[in-house]
């Protein structure tokens, strides 16, 4: 069975992006959406800290300091981009204008729960961002994560046992083994990984499954 | 004439009393007005509530005055980043308290400040930990949780370039809470890498007028670093 690799899962989910979408991405595999959307498509990703129509990385004799993306990493502006403040940005997330937002995410429930910001109650210094304004906030969420923890948990779970970071919120997963829709029902299962057999991946899932 | 520039570090910080909230513009090293940090420093203000994106980086800034015991209470999103050692020790020390509050939800508390509004309801962590104890609302057949205004006492706030009057632009991402925070701020100190004639600001590119802002110090300090 081949798995995919976190290039894979990106290029995978940017497939599913059509042109004209609002996009906002997480940090991690997320961030990595961006490369394998095609010059074919224009699609316009946002940044929490401002940024809407955020370009790629610059080569590092042209970096500007003053920009940066969410993750505090150095990007660029396209044509046509703007800057906007912190609230102005928000009311963006907040008021239900982005078409997507992508996340990593350390569980997500069958009913669509997501934990992805704290792993106990008591972590020390917590820290939340933006992950809860994107994910109660973005038209859908879309998460791309590993399918199991590296000790070999599953991260698509019955119930979240982490603080959640919002309710219900999840529409897609994309994993290293499968794409799963998230219906009222549960995970619905849209494609495995090539030489997956439907039981490799029931025994991989915490949750049932639905073909 | 109004003229809201200040001359020195000493009158930009002036008045500012101990147990004030302080609104700290910026996100990461971008937009981070740290002179009037280090003039904080110097100033000698304690027992504060500081108001920011981050808990400070390194030894310098909003991590130096944490660290000199001058902070009582941090209300942040994001205080577990790469350097910010300072928070995490007073943290697990238990000397220092910490509110957590998502990022829209701290810009929007501000915003709302500035704009007259008390409190908001948001669905913005409904069904969290970060909901608890807040009042609930359905609202539509969704669930909203009440988040109160955040004002501060004082704004500290980076800006591109400012006038006279107290008019602002911003540089690419360093506007970020810069804005927010002038208008939530009943005394807002800024400085600015560049000094404008009045009329010298495209009025259509103002980030922030000048009714928002108090007092302006002219601060060269370049490009941002890290």
């Amino acid at each position: 069975m081949q798995t995919l690799s976190r290039a894979a899962m990106a290029a995978r989910v940017a497939q599913d992006i059509p042109e004209g979408w609002y996009v906002n991405l997480g940090i991690g595999i997320p961030t990595m959406v961006a490369d394998h959307v095609g010059a074919d498509r224009e699609v316009i990703f946002h940044s929490e800290n401002g940024v809407l129509g955020m370009g790629p990385a610059p080569p590092a004799d042209q970096i500007d300091p003053w920009l940066i993306n969410a993750g505090k990493q150095h990007v660029t502006l396209l044509r046509g981009g703007a800057y906007v403040h912190h609230a102005d940005s928000f009311a963006m997330i907040r008021g239900g204008h982005l078409d997507l937002c992508v996340l990593g995410a350390f569980e997500v429930a069958e009913n669509g729960d997501i934990a992805n910001w704290a792993t106990s109650e008591n972590d020390t210094a917590p820290a939340v961002g933006g992950a809860m304004d994107l994910a109660a906030g973005a038209k859908r969420l879309w998460v791309v994560m590993e399918h199991t923890t590296k000790d070999g948990r599953s991260k698509l779970a019955r119930r979240c046992s982490y603080p959640l970071t919002a309710v219900g919120a999840v529409k897609r997963v994309f994993t290293n083994m499968a794409v799963l829709d998230i219906l009222a029902d549960g995970f619905h299962v849209v494609e495995m990984a090539e030489g997956l057999t439907r039981e490799a991946l029931m025994a991989a899932t915490d949750a049932a499954l639905h073909f | 004439m109004i003229d809201k520039r200040v001359q020195s570090m000493a009158e930009a910080m002036a008045g500012i009393a101990d147990g004030a909230t302080v609104l700290i513009g910026g996100f990461g090293s971008v937009g981070q007005p740290n002179a009037l940090l280090e003039g904080l420093i110097e100033q000698g203000a304690r027992d504060l509530i500081c108001v920011a994106n981050n808990a400070g980086t390194g030894h310098t800034g909003l991590a130096r005055l944490m660290e000199l015991g001058r902070v009582r209470r941090m209300i942040c999103t994001f205080p577990r980043s790469v350097g910010s050692v300072v928070f995490e020790e007073l943290y697990r020390a238990g000397n220092i308290e910490l509110e957590i509050v998502p990022q829209g939800t701290l810009a929007e508390r501000m915003r709302a400040a500035g704009a007259g509004i008390p409190a908001f309801y948001t669905a913005t962590a409904a069904g969290t930990q970060l909901a608890r104890g807040k009042e609930v609302r359905e609202i539509g057949g969704r669930t909203y949780v009440l988040e109160h205004a955040l004002p501060g006492d004082v704004a500290l706030v980076e800006a591109w370039r400012a006038d006279r009057w107290g008019n602002l632009t911003f540089r690419s991402s360093g506007r970020n809470f810069n804005p927010v925070m002038a208008m939530a701020g009943r005394l807002t100190i800024v400085q600015s890498q560049h000094m404008a004639e009045l009329g010298e600001l495209d009025p259509e590119g103002i980030g922030t007028p000048g009714i928002f802002v108090d007092r302006v110090l002219h601060v060269p300090c370049g490009d941002p670093t890290g």
